[in-house]
Order: C-alpha cells, then sequence, then structure tokens
C-alpha cells in the first residue's frame, strides 16, 4: 500500500502554490467556524466535525505540494493517527485531564521538531535575523509546553511524580536565573546566527524551565495550568507558522492561544488569585494549620436519613468535586437523580468553575453519566437558588462551598467566588473524613446546625442512598 | 472582525513575495482578538470539550511537519516524523475525544 504512494511524487500531480495558499486559508476559516459553533452543545459535535474538515483540507493539500519524502511521511502519519486513534477511543472520561495534558505536550513537541528541521534544513536563511529569532521563540514555547505538559500529566495520572506541590530550595530563584541564561542564550543566537549550535543549549534549557515550572503546582491549581498550557499548544504552533510564513498555522495557533488565555484568566478568577501566585504560590505545599486543635461536633447521618429528607424536597442542588471523579460516583449520582426526579423533587448541579481538575471536568463527567445539560447550573445561576433551596448534597467538594472565603481574611481562599451551599435550609456533605480540603484550610460548613455529614466513599455512599430511596 | 482578518489574509497571500513580518504580526494579532471574543461565548459547560478540540486545532502543525519530514538526511527523517507522529496524535485523538465527549452531551428529552 505504500509503494505505489511512495512512487507518486511531484510529477503525478501538483497543486499551485496559489491554490495550496488559499486552500490554508479557507482551513483557518473553518476553523473559526468550528469554535464559534462551540457556542451551544447543540452545535459543537457538527462545529468539531467542521474543524476536522478544515485539517483534511489541510493536509490533503499539503501532501499534494509536491517534492515531500514520502517514506518518512507514511510512517509519522502511520504511528501519529494510532496512537492518537488509540489514546482518544480508549480514554476513561475521568482520565480526561492528563489526557488533554498530553495532547498539549504533543502539540508543542511537533512545533519544536519542525522548527528542528527547518533551522538544519539546507538552504535555510539561516543568518537572516527574523528567521533565527522566530525560530529561537518557536523552541522555547514548544519545548517548555512539551516538557511541562508532561510533569503535569504525571501528576494528574498519579505516575513518577506526587501531585503536591514539589518545591526545591531557591526554586524561584533558579527558575529565574534559568530564564535569564535561555533569554540570554537566544539573544546570543540572534547575535551570531552562524553558531547555529546555540539551539541545542536552548533547547535544552527550555525543556528545563518547562519541568520546573509546573513542578511546583499542586493538584487542585491544575485547571490553571493546563489552561496555561493549552495556550502555549496554539502559540507554539503560531510561531512555527511565523518560522515557515504560513498564515494557516499563524492564525489557528493564534485561535488556540486565544482560547487557553480565555480559561486561564477564568479560573484565576474563580479562585481569586492572580496567574503569579498560582504559578510561583505553591499552595497546598505547607501543612495543614493545626491551629486550635479543639475539638468540634459534627451530626453524622446515615444513607436512609439522607434519602428522607433528599425526598421531601422541592428542590435539590447537587454540588460535584473532584472527590466525585475519584469515586467515579456519576453514575450512580444520575440514578440518584432520576429517582429523585419521579418522586416530584427538581434536582439541579451547582458546578464551581474550579471544581475537578481542569475547566468543565465536572460537566463532562456528569454528560458522560447521561445528565441533560439543562441541569448543569454554573456559579452565577446557581447561587440566587440556594436561599429556596431544601437541600443541598456536596459530593467530594470542600475548599468552593467554605463560607470562610467570605469573611475570613487570614484564609488563604479569603475572596474566592464559592458556592452559597450555607444559605439552603439544610446541607449534607458526603466526603471521607473531616480532613481540609486543598487549600489546607478547615471548612466551617461542616460544624454548621444545619449541615449532616455522610462519611464514606462517594460512590458507595450515593449507591447507599439510592438503595434506601428503592 | 473575523471578516477582517480573513480579507487581510486572502490579501497577503494574493501577494506573490514572501509573507512579510509585519503583515503577519497584524494577522497573528487580529486572530488572536477574533479567538477571545468566540471563545468568551463558549459555555463553561462545554470547557472540556473546548480544550481537547482547540488542541486538536492546534495540530494544524502538521502542515510544517509534513513539509519538514526526510529534508536534510538524518536530522530531518528523524525529527521531521517525530514532528509528523506527535501532530497526528493531536490532530487525530483530538477530533475523535472531542467527538466522543459532545456526542455525550444531551437535552433533556
Amino acid at each position: 500500500m505504500a509503494a505505489p504512494a511512495m512512487m507518486m511524487p511531484a510529477a503525478a500531480f501538483q497543486l499551485g502554490a496559489g491554490t495550496i495558499k488559499f486552500s490554508y486559508l479557507a482551513a483557518a476559516v473553518l476553523f473559526i467556524f468550528a469554535l464559534k459553533a462551540m457556542a451551544s452543545p447543540r452545535t459543537a459535535r457538527r462545529g468539531n466535525l467542521t474543524g476536522a474538515v478544515g485539517m483534511l483540507i489541510a493536509i490533503v493539500v499539503t501532501l499534494l505540494s509536491g517534492g515531500l519524502h514520502w517514506r518518512w511521511i507514511i510512517i509519522g502519519l502511520l504511528i501519529g493517527s494510532s496512537i492518537g486513534a488509540l489514546l482518544a477511543l480508549t480514554v476513561r472520561m475521568t482520565a480526561m485531564p492528563q489526557m488533554v495534558a498530553m495532547f498539549n505536550g504533543f502539540g508543542g513537541l511537533a512545533s519544536a521538531t519542525v522548527v528542528i528541521v527547518e533551522f538544519w534544513k539546507p538552504g535555510a536563511p539561516s543568518t537572516d535575523l527574523y528567521f533565527v529569532v522566530t525560530v529561537a521563540v518557536s523552541t522555547l514555547i514548544g519545548w517548555i509546553t512539551f516538557t511541562g505538559s508532561l510533569v503535569a500529566f504525571a501528576k494528574l495520572q498519579g505516575v513518577v511524580i506526587p501531585s503536591r506541590p514539589i518545591v526545591l530550595p531557591l526554586q524561584k530563584a533558579a527558575n529565574f536565573g534559568l530564564l535569564a541564561v535561555t533569554i540570554g542564550l537566544m539573544v546570543l543566537l540572534g547575535c551570531s546566527p552562524s553558531h547555529r549550535e546555540l539551539l541545542v543549549p536552548i533547547a535544552v534549557l527550555s525543556a528545563g524551565l518547562g519541568v520546573m515550572f509546573v513542578i511546583p503546582i499542586g493538584g487542585a491549581d491544575m485547571p490553571v495550568v493546563i489552561s496555561l498550557l493549552n495556550s502555549y499548544s496554539g502559540l507554539a504552533a503560531a510561531a512555527t507558522g511565523f518560522v515557515l510564513g504560513n498564515i494557516g498555522l499563524i492564525i489557528a495557533g493564534a485561535l488556540v492561544g486565544a482560547s487557553g488565555i480565555v480559561l486561564t484568566r477564568l479560573m484565576c478568577t474563580a479562585m481569586n488569585r492572580s496567574l503569579v501566585n498560582v504559578l510561583f504560590g505553591a499552595v497546598g505545599a505547607r501543612a495543614a494549620r493545626t491551629g486550635e486543635a479543639e475539638e468540634r461536633r459534627v451530626t453524622s447521618w446515615t444513607p436512609e436519613d439522607v434519602a428522607m429528607v433528599l425526598e421531601s424536597a422541592s428542590l435539590a442542588v447537587v454540588v460535584p468535586g473532584y472527590g466525585m471523579a475519584v469515586a467515579q460516583a456519576q453514575h450512580a449520582i444520575k440514578e440518584l437523580d432520576d429517582l429523585l426526579a419521579e418522586r416530584g423533587v427538581t434536582v439541579k448541579f451547582g458546578i464551581h468553575p474550579v471544581a475537578g481538575r481542569m475547566p468543565g471536568h465536572m460537566n463532562v463527567l456528569l454528560a458522560e453519566a447521561d445528565v441533560p445539560y439543562e441541569q448543569l447550573c454554573d456559579i452565577d445561576e446557581i447561587n440566587p437558588e440556594f436561599e429556596h433551596c431544601d437541600a443541598v448534597l456536596v459530593i467530594g467538594a470542600n475548599d468552593v462551598v467554605n463560607p470562610a472565603a467570605r469573611y475570613d481574611k487570614g484564609s488563604p481562599i479569603y475572596g474566592m467566588p464559592i458556592l452559597d451551599v450555607d444559605k439552603a435550609r439544610s446541607v449534607i456533605v458526603c466526603k471521607r473524613t473531616l480532613g481540609p480540603g486543598f487549600a489546607g484550610v478547615d471548612n466551617e460548613l461542616f460544624y454548621s446546625d444545619k449541615t449532616a455529614m455522610l462519611f464514606g466513599d462517594a460512590k458507595a455512599m450515593v449507591t447507599a442512598v439510592v438503595r434506601a430511596l428503592k | 472582525m473575523a471578516l477582517s482578518v480573513i480579507a487581510l489574509a486572502a490579501q497577503a497571500q494574493g501577494a506573490p513575495e514572501q509573507l512579510s513580518i509585519s503583515v503577519a504580526v497584524i494577522i497573528f494579532v487580529l486572530a488572536m482578538f477574533v479567538g477571545l471574543e468566540v471563545i468568551a461565548k463558549v459555555p463553561v459547560t462545554l470547557h472540556t470539550p473546548l480544550m481537547s478540540g482547540s488542541n486538536a486545532i492546534s495540530g494544524i502543525t502538521i502542515i510544517g511537519a509534513l513539509l519538514a519530514a526526510g529534508i536534510g538526511g538524518w536530522l530531518g527523517g528523524v525529527f521531521g516524523t517525530l514532528a509528523v507522529a506527535a501532530a497526528m496524535i493531536n490532530v487525530v485523538g483530538g477530533y475523535l475525544v472531542t467527538d466522543r465527549m459532545l456526542r455525550m452531551f444531551k437535552r433533556k428529552d
């Protein structure tokens, strides 16, 4: 199958330069339409297909541009397509954050390696300042994206690197030093472009920077990091577009870069923290504050108690958190949702923007369990509802429902927008222990008169409530 | 907004000579603005598919990778092939996984 393809180069069929350029532009336009269609779940799927068509046009047109080295291309296409398809079709929805992290990384790697070849290819304009600078910038962003994403992947997957922040001594100073040396080398390369070998240490240092930059960031700050790396993977593609003088890459890369920026900003706002604070604050590294270790009483309920309260509610709100993802409790929750609906209870889901490990994490899991998206409310939609809500079921969430964020100026989460679950008539918190959340702060909510704890694994407990309802 | 980017890009494409730096930068900045505007309208519920979908779009590097594969001896062979493979993982994996996710988002029946 490969043989005829290899014999089909230039002479057989070749597109003109103008056709090729305009096809790339058409692809970029289709990408814009694809993103526009993401404005609603009804049109999103068709939008994704539109984007895929744009990509197909770009690939086919490039393959017909002539003068290609088919042997290498076919090997790469086969390997890449099969790995991509395998990953995409087998990954579990709960593993989606690490999956996206890995895809970001491959985007960075692709850009970084393209640039290596472009820089060393015979006849490259390697003394042209513009060319050299764009190559260096592309290398920097590409390698940071690649290794940073690998570390994020390892943290999310729980392999090799623990998900808690790792803070090395003098880390900030070391990071800035490393960045300064890298930029210094880039300037040096710009001044003496004939020393092409300088690109090697630039690439190596950039790879090191990627590792150093993600390693001090804790699990619950991952939504910010993944969004940021998403942005970088786009910017890396755009930078490669500058190297190649290719408008398709520049526009597509800028779109992805912008998308990552929007998400990063949303995530930071949802935590009331600046990007600098997330990247360098290493929240979660310090040991949980023990403070006044007074014994406080909590109310502990059985699943039967919970079933009774939920059943008699007219509006019940479920607030899922990372604990739901860990326990894979989404299907049990859907069953609960159905049973309550049968009994005339209106069930809504209140989803905090940073619940889980990536933007929209909870929504995907609940969608997987067939919860209709109309029932999923964001923070602005759900907060006014709590006042006339009879029962809230918090499943594996903690910091995002901590009322201390509203009044305790000393708390690390002070000022963070939270879900006002404490305004509901009664609150049930399903959690394994009383332990503090990621930010290491105790949660006032657990000790409130209207709160009852349902201790145990989210899935086991929700299943028990479902059984009690039946 | 989107139209102005396309018009400008089309004009730049029409020119026979190499893409000039200033035009490239202007197109990049305008495309960023288009991105910011379009993405701001994406509902929270679709943020994960948005990420994987935009990831697939960043696989556009495949163009550069296809052109680079095999150029200039072993270097182009090794790194070019790696680039094609990495970009294809993004393209194929990104679109498939996004479709898988979007298929799950259903309305109340």
